[in-house]
């Protein structure tokens, strides 16, 4: 079986997978990170959303042996090692941008990748850049009112 | 208490700390010591003889160490899925209740079905030996639709229903109505169908069964809303297990909207292989595997009349309505179009008569259960619908027709013709608040805009009530339930006066960490960081029926409320002797007990610790401790109600709908904590606008599952919808502790008819008098040049 080293979260981390296992299996299933979700199977739901090199991925969309070398920023990942959540996580919180929190990693990591590109985002272009990313229970509206304010207490 | 944490504030959730940094801990989080998978062989036909299962190859697969079929079901002399519900004819015969099994038997009935199981080392070692499988089928004849099983010499499903129907049931005075149409200036007529949907909560099912062999007892983590239930249903019906060897958790759970009320075949299917193999065993639905097992929603299709006096007010009202129950009964399908649907139909509107019929057909698709509303969006879309239909027949305003037949604020408690009795409620108050809120009254002046942009936009309004706050027990045991519907909270108060509370609901989303909390809070005084709220494991909470139907805060706070009142009982006596005062004049407020008229108290923290150090207590007539559980049963369902608007406008070259506003106005008791009030109407009025605009699952005509993946199906996404504003008007329900109502569904249940309201009113300049759900561009613009074609004629 193929050998995969890369970061994790700032941590090297390296594990036996089969060709086929995807990065959301090797991230689950044999580093124990399981704040990344799976909702789907067919590339549509976002809940599997990290960084791989900086950018926004599904990582049930990749291959673990794809990541060899590369750095991967998980939900695991986000907040101060002393538990202070990062400004948008606490923006989530504040704008009330989860309810059964499934969906939530995703979203998160999602968000952190459009402020990345565009710092000052407007409700229109937020739900556009949502477009992969589904959640059930929100309706939305508060993961958008949370992003917005996320990304003002960032630019702060 | 120092902050405002009580009830009415938006406290921020307790929850989301672990939700936000990815330490939730959701079913397919938890991995047991030992563990294997399983993967369920499933049926790609949707009605076939199951001739012969070859497990050989399979068995002999890498990695495999057990498949199950029928015959080792029959074996171990299992149960099948057992129904929650019972229905009766119109004669008062029972309901068709054919076998459900676990793993199918003679026959396959829907694509889905499940035939064997596989479990191996891994994930797909599972998958993998599944395909070596060989199923011999003899392929039968399918019937997917409603009208494909009412049909003359239909292909039966079940032996038990040779024509298909499970009940054909009614309610209400059909001689009574029958005579109003006789009288009737005027009668609206409408054909209408409530589409399928697929619930697609974001986390997909998952289960775990765990046997430990030292002492033979189970335990199943499964996604659950409601885990004494699935104990009750799988321990006595399914596996013949004492619910004392039986320990079901629900932990997190990513979203059910009802989906994960049921019991399902995997619970059971995982549960009783570990205890074959004497190793936990793991379960996890990939999403197009939910898409064929999770229970599907609504499936009606209904004719309704109105008879209406010259003055537009209602005589009558008169509803045909088939309901499809797909190919076996879930656990409380028979409920959804019959009690909690039909008991409806009164609206909001004090209409003196009212008949309904609804037959219940079974058909090669999903088994068709509760989802988000259950029952009640079928009858709002429905009667909402029908009122516009009313107006406009009678050339009245949408508007004027609902306030002439309202029943008035003065009539509570009303009594409907439909068997339920309405607390209380002000229709008219939410009413002109939603309109106030829309800005209604210039709504012609922003259609005239739009027209000169070449747009067509139009207003829909829906006044509409639901029933929840399920149940009051020999109510609907009376009705055909089968099991209590009260609930038990469990207040333990701790030495050092910190409080856990146990309550036998269950949050997937709905925030009860924090709302229960605020419960707490305000009653005992005490600091939120002190109260922990749990919930999802029958070897914690002394017993519960779980979350569905807004019953949590109705129903579950209200046993809370019960319990605490018990424990400020216990406090009195305890300070009393401490406080060398009699009893009756300890008074107890913002977490001290007094004494009246003095300034002698104890904290709540002292009585706690005096309640488990005794040294200093009244041994001879009180128990230590300071503990207490109470058992709720409602004495009514609560009647939230309101009013929702929506603005739309349409693309005529494209038929594309965009929603421009959306208001909300529910009258749902009181609020404990706005906020997520606010979330959970929001969100319900997503599933409402994914329903009216976007969401449907067709089988074609063999049975396939078409809409069978996320990719087919459409979800609606954040660039769907718009914002929703969202306000409350409080009249408090009359006979529960808190007043409270419930807000869970009126989302889903008060939007779809508004939506289609408005695209109705939008389209009005072509005769359009109704379009079904969902109006997708495709069918806005064929409906639009059906019309033009109409006129050119
Ligand atoms: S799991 Fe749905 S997109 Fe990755
Ligand atoms: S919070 Fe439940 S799916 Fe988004």
């Amino acid at each position: 079986m193929p050998q995969v080293s890369l970061t994790v979260n700032g941590k090297k981390a390296s594990a036996e997978v089969e060709s086929r296992t995807l990065l959301v299996q090797l991230l689950r299933e044999k580093l124990g990170l399981t704040g990344t979700h799976v909702g789907c199977d067919t590339s549509q739901c976002g809940a599997c959303v990290v960084h791989v090199n900086g950018k926004s991925i599904k990582s049930c969309t990749i291959l673990a042996v794809q990541c060899e070398g590369a750095e991967v920023l998980t939900i695991e990942g986000v907040a101060k090692p002393d538990g202070t959540l990062h400004p948008m996580q606490n923006a989530f919180r504040e704008n009330h941008g989860l309810q059964c929190g499934f969906c939530t990693p995703g979203m998160v990591m999602s968000a952190l990748d459009l402020v990345k590109n565009n710092p000052a985002p407007k409700d229109r272009e937020i739900r556009e850049w949502l477009e992969g990313n589904l959640c059930r229970c929100t309706g939305y509206h508060n993961i958008v009112k949370s992003i917005e304010a996320g990304a003002a207490a960032m630019r702060k | 208490m120092a902050e405002n944490v009580g009830i009415g504030a938006s406290v921020l959730r307790k929850e989301d700390f672990r939700f936000l940094t990815g330490r939730g801990t959701y079913v397919d989080d938890i991995n047991r010591p030992g563990q294997l998978y399983a993967h369920i062989l499933r049926s790609p036909h949707p009605h076939a003889n199951l001739k012969k299962i070859d497990t050989a190859r399979a068995k002999q697969a890498p990695g495999v160490i057990a498949v199950y079929t029928r015959h080792d079901v029959n074996e171990d002399k299992l149960g099948g899925m057992p129904c929650g519900w019972g229905v009766k004819f119109k004669d008062d015969t029972p309901m068709k209740e054919p076998a459900h099994p676990m793993l199918a038997t003679e026959k396959v009935r829907h694509v889905g079905d499940p035939i064997a199981l596989v479990i191996a080392e891994t994930r797909a070692q599972a998958k993998d030996a599944a395909e070596q499988i060989a199923v011999d089928y003899e392929i039968l004849k399918p019937v997917p639709t409603i009208n494909d099983a009412i049909k003359p010499g239909a292909a039966a499903l079940h032996t038990e229903a040779p024509d298909n129907v499970c009940y054909d049931w009614h309610i209400g005075d059909k001689s009574a109505v029958d005579s109003a149409f006789g009288r009737a200036h005027k009668v609206a007529k409408l054909d209408l169908v409530n589409n399928r949907l697929v619930p697609n909560a974001m986390e997909p099912r998952a289960a775990i069964g765990d046997f430990d062999s030292a002492n033979g007892d189970y335990t199943l983590y499964t996604t659950s809303q409601n885990p004494h239930v699935i104990r009750l249903l799988m321990g006595a019906f399914v596996l013949h297990i004492p619910e004392s060897k039986l320990r079901v958790v629900a932990p997190d759970v990513g979203g059910g909207f009802g989906s994960k009320i049921f019991h399902y075949a995997e619970e059971a299917l995982v549960t009783w292989a570990a205890g074959k193999v004497k190793r936990p065993v793991k379960w996890t639905a990939d999403r197009s595997e939910s898409f064929i097992s999770d229970a599907h929603g609504r499936d009606h299709v209904t004719h309704a009349e109105m008879a209406m006096d010259k003055d537009g007010k209602f005589l009558a009202l008169r509803v045909q309505t088939l309901a499809n129950m797909g190919a076996y009964l879930s656990s409380f399908a028979p409920a959804v179009p019959t009690y909690l649907y039909a008991t409806l139909l009164a609206g909001c509107y004090a209409t003196p008569a009212v008949y309904a019929e609804v037959k219940a057909v079974f058909t090669n698709t999903v088994p068709v259960d509760a989802y988000r509303g259950a029952g009640r969006p079928e009858a709002s879309f429905l009667l909402e619908r029908l009122v516009d239909v009313a107006a406009k027949e009678m050339g009245m305003d949408r508007v004027d027709i609902r306030r002439r037949n309202f029943i008035p604020n003065s009539a509570f408690p009303y009594q409907t013709p439909v068997a339920v009795q309405y607390d209380s409620g002000d229709y008219f108050g939410t009413l002109d608040m939603a309109l106030k809120a829309s800005n209604w009254s210039s709504f012609r002046d922003r259609q005239q805009e739009a027209k000169k942009r070449g747009k067509l936009r139009g207003i829909g309004i829906s006044t509409y009530i639901e029933a929840c706050g399920v149940a009051p027990s020999n109510v609907a045991g009376a009705l055909g339930a089968r099991a209590g519907l009260y609930e038990v909270a469990n207040v333990r108060v701790n030495p050092t006066g910190s409080v856990t509370i146990f309550t036998g609901t269950h949050s997937h989303g709905q925030g009860h960490e924090t709302t229960f909390a605020q419960l707490v809070a305000d009653r005992l005084g005490i600091a939120m960081d002190q109260i922990e709220i749990s919930h999802g494991d029958t070897g914690k909470i002394p017993f519960g029926m779980g979350t569905y139907g807004s019953r949590s805060l109705a129903v579950g706070g209200s046993a809370i409320v019960k319990a605490m009142d018990k424990i400020v009982n216990k406090g009195k006596k305890i300070a009393a002797h401490l406080l060398e005062a009699a009893e009756a004049d300890i008074e107890f407020k913002d977490g001290k007990f007094s004494v009246a008229g003095t300034d002698k108290s104890k904290t709540f923290g002292e009585i706690a610790l005096t309640a488990y150090v005794p040294h200093n207590y009244p041994l001879d007539v009180l128990e230590p401790g300071l503990d207490e559980t109470a058992f709720y049963d409602p004495k009514n369902f609560t009647f939230p109600a309101g009013c929702h608007i929506c603005e739309v406008e349409i693309d005529p070259d494209t038929g594309n709908t965009t929603i421009i506003t959306f208001t909300a106005v529910d009258d749902v008791g009181r609020v404990i904590n706005p906020m997520i009030v606010e979330g959970q109407v929001q969100g319900g009025v997503a599933q409402g606008i994914g329903q009216a605009l976007l969401e449907s699952c067709i089988y074609d005509g063999n049975g396939q599952l078409l809409s069978g993946s996320m990719s087919d199906y459409t979800m609606p996404r954040a660039d769907n919808l718009p914002n929703v504003d969202v306000s409350t008007h409080v009249t408090l329900c009359t006979h529960n502790p808190l007043g409270v109502k419930g807000c869970g569904e009126v989302g889903s249940i008060g939007s779809p008819p508004a939506i289609i309201g408005a695209i109705v009113d939008a389209l009005s300049e072509y005769g359009v008098k109704h379009i079904e759900m969902p109006a997708t561009p495709q069918r806005v613009w064929q409906t639009i040049q059906a019309a033009k074609g109409k006129k050119a004629a």
